[in-house]
C-alpha cells in the first residue's frame, strides 16, 4: 500500500542503520513515547539494527495502559447498569479492573459494544432513545478531536441520552514528568507523529530547551523510526537540543488548527492520574462546564473509591522506562495477553504485550 | 488504539464543514470517514485516518524526503570516502 510499503523497504532500513552506526560514538538512551512506535520497533526488529550502545526505552504512550484503575472500575460499574449501552474501543474491554473487566460484564449480559469511532456511539444513542449510551473516551491528543466532535454533535442535535466517560491524557506533561524525575535516564525523545499531527510541536520547544533534550517528531514505519533515531543521535553527538520534525508528510509545526479549535471548545486541561505512574498536574483533558451534562461521571454519580493495584505487576516501572517487561517475574507465566495482570499486557501497543508477541523466546534465552 | 493509517479519498459528500464525509480506501477496504478536520482534502488525496476522522492530508512532496535525505547522505559519504582514499594514496 502507498505510504506504507515504501517505508518498510529492507535495503533502505539497512542504509539508515549503517548511517546511525557511523555517527554513534557514545552510549545514548532514547525514549519513543508512543506505543504504536514501540509495537513497530519490536515487530520489525528496529532495535536489533542499532548499535549496542543505543538503548531504546519504551514510553508511556499507550492510552489503554495509562488509564487509571479507578476509571476502569467506574466503566465497569456504569456498564453493569441495565439501562446503559456502554460503547468503547475494543482494546479497553480486557483491561483488568479491580475485580473484573468489561468483557466479563458483557459475558454476564451487560450491553457492552465495541465501536470504531465515537460517532458510531452517537448514532447508537439516536437509535436507542430509551437507553443511556455512554462512550469510554480514552486516548491522547490524537483521539481528542474525534471525541470532541462526538460531544459537539450530540449537543448540536439535542441528543440527551449520550455521555462520555472521559480519561484523556496529554503527552507534553508526561515528558516533563519523566524528565524531572530523579531516576530519569532518557537523553532524547522520539515524539509521537500522530499526536503532533493534531497538536503541532510548538509545545515541545520549551521542554527541549529547559531540559536540554533533543525531541524528534517521528512517524510509525520502520524507516521513519530509523530516521528519527538518526536525527536524535546526531543532535546528541553534536550537543544540540532542538525539536526536529522527521514526519513532515503529516506533521506541520502548528498542527491541525480546526481540530485544536474543537478540542478547546469542548475540553479543558485538568490534572490526571496515570496508571502505574501516579498523578501528573495538568496532564489531561476533561469536559468544559458548558458540556458538563455530557459527563458520565456526573450523570451516573459513580463513587470514587480507593483502589489497589496488583502487587506483582511492575508496569509502572515499565511505563517509565526503568524496567523492561521481561524483568517482571510474572511476564509470560502468570501474565500473558490471554490472562493479563497489568494493562501493559493488554493492548498490542503496550510494551509487555509487544515483548510477549515478538520477543518471548529471545528474552527467555537472554 | 492509537493506530492511524493512510488511505486514499475515493469520493466526498456533504457540504458544510462539519458533515463533510469521504469514502476512503485502505488497500481495498473502504470506509466512511469524517473530513471535518481536513477541509483542504480533495478526491485522490491520501489522508491519515484515526478512529473515523482524517487528521491530516499527506504531503506528496514531503513524502519523498526520507529517501532523498538517505541518498544525499550516501553521496556525501562516498565523497568523504573518496577523499580518504586520496589522502592515503
Ligand atoms: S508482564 Fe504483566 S505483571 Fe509484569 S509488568 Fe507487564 S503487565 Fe505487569
Amino acid at each position: 500500500m502507498r505510504f506504507i510499503d515504501e517505508y518498510r523497504d529492507a535495503a533502505a532500513a539497512q542504509q539508515w542503520a549503517r548511517a546511525i552506526h557511523r555517527i554513534t560514538t557514545k552510549p545514548w538512551t532514547i525514549m519513543e513515547i508512543c506505543g504504536g512506535q514501540t509495537h513497530a520497533i519490536l515487530k520489525f526488529g528496529v532495535d536489533e539494527l542499532l548499535p549496542k550502545s543505543i538503548t531504546l526505552i519504551h514510553g508511556p504512550g499507550c492510552p489503554v495502559c495509562v488509564t487509571p484503575l479507578e476509571l476502569i472500575d467506574k466503566a465497569i460499574e456504569i456498564a453493569s447498569r441495565p439501562a446503559v449501552i456502554f460503547c468503547s474501543f475494543g482494546d479497553m474491554l480486557r483491561v483488568p479492573g479491580t475485580n473484573k473487566d468489561l468483557l466479563s460484564v458483557k459475558a454476564h449480559g451487560g450491553d457492552v459494544r465495541v465501536v470504531y469511532s465515537p460517532l458510531d456511539a452517537v448514532k447508537i444513542a439516536q437509535q436507542n432513545p430509551d437507553r443511556e449510551v455512554v462512550f469510554f473516551a480514552v486516548g491522547f491528543e490524537t483521539t481528542a478531536p474525534a471525541n470532541a466532535m462526538a460531544v459537539y454533535q450530540a449537543k448540536r442535535q439535542g441528543i440527551k441520552n449520550f455521555s462520555l466517560l472521559v480519561s484523556h491524557v496529554l503527552v507534553p506533561p508526561a515528558i516533563e514528568a519523566i524528565l524531572s524525575s530523579p531516576t530519569n535516564r532518557v537523553q532524547g525523545f522520539l515524539a509521537a507523529g500522530h499526536v503532533c499531527t493534531v497538536m503541532g510541536y510548538t509545545e515541545y520547544e520549551p521542554i527541549a530547551q529547559k531540559y536540554r533534550v533533543p525531541i524528534v517528531v517521528t512517524g510509525f514505519e520502520p524507516l521513519d523510526i530509523l530516521q528519527g533515531i538518526y536525527l536524535c543521535v546526531k543532535q546528541l553527538e553534536e550537543g544540540r537540543a532542538e525539536v526536529e520534525n522527521q514526519y513532515t508528510r503529516s506533521v506541520r509545526r502548528e498542527g491541525n488548527q480546526p481540530a485544536q479549535q474543537l478540542i478547546r471548545e469542548v475540553f479543558q486541561v485538568v490534572s490526571r492520574q496515570w496508571r502505574g505512574i501516579g498523578p501528573i498536574p495538568r496532564s489531561g483533558l476533561g469536559l468544559r462546564d458548558e458540556y458538563a451534562e455530557f459527563d458520565a461521571e456526573r450523570r451516573f454519580d459513580v463513587a470514587s473509591h480507593h483502589v489497589e493495584e496488583s502487587s506483582e505487576c511492575i508496569s509502572g516501572l515499565v511505563l517509565q522506562g526503568i524496567k523492561k517487561p521481561h524483568e517482571c517475574p510474572a511476564f509470560g507465566t502468570r501474565c500473558t495477553p490471554e490472562h493479563p495482570l497489568g494493562a501493559t499486557m493488554v493492548s498490542s501497543e503496550g510494551a509487555c504485550a509487544a515483548y510477549y508477541r515478538y520477543r518471548a523466546r529471545s528474552s527467555a534465552n537472554g | 488504539m492509537c493506530l492511524a493509517i493512510p488511505g486514499k479519498i475515493m469520493s466526498i459528500s456533504g457540504d458544510d464543514a462539519f458533515s463533510r464525509m469521504g469514502k476512503v480506501n485502505f488497500g481495498g477496504v473502504v470506509k466512511e470517514v469524517s473530513l471535518a478536520y481536513t477541509p483542504e482534502a480533495q478526491v485522490g488525496d491520501y489522508v491519515i485516518v484515526h478512529v473515523g476522522f482524517a487528521i491530516s492530508t499527506l504531503d506528496e512532496e514531503e513524502a519523498h524526503r526520507v529517501f532523498e535525505y538517505l541518498q544525499q547522505m550516501e553521496e556525501l559519504q562516498e565523497l568523504e570516502g573518496g577523499q580518504q582514499v586520496s589522502v592515503t594514496d
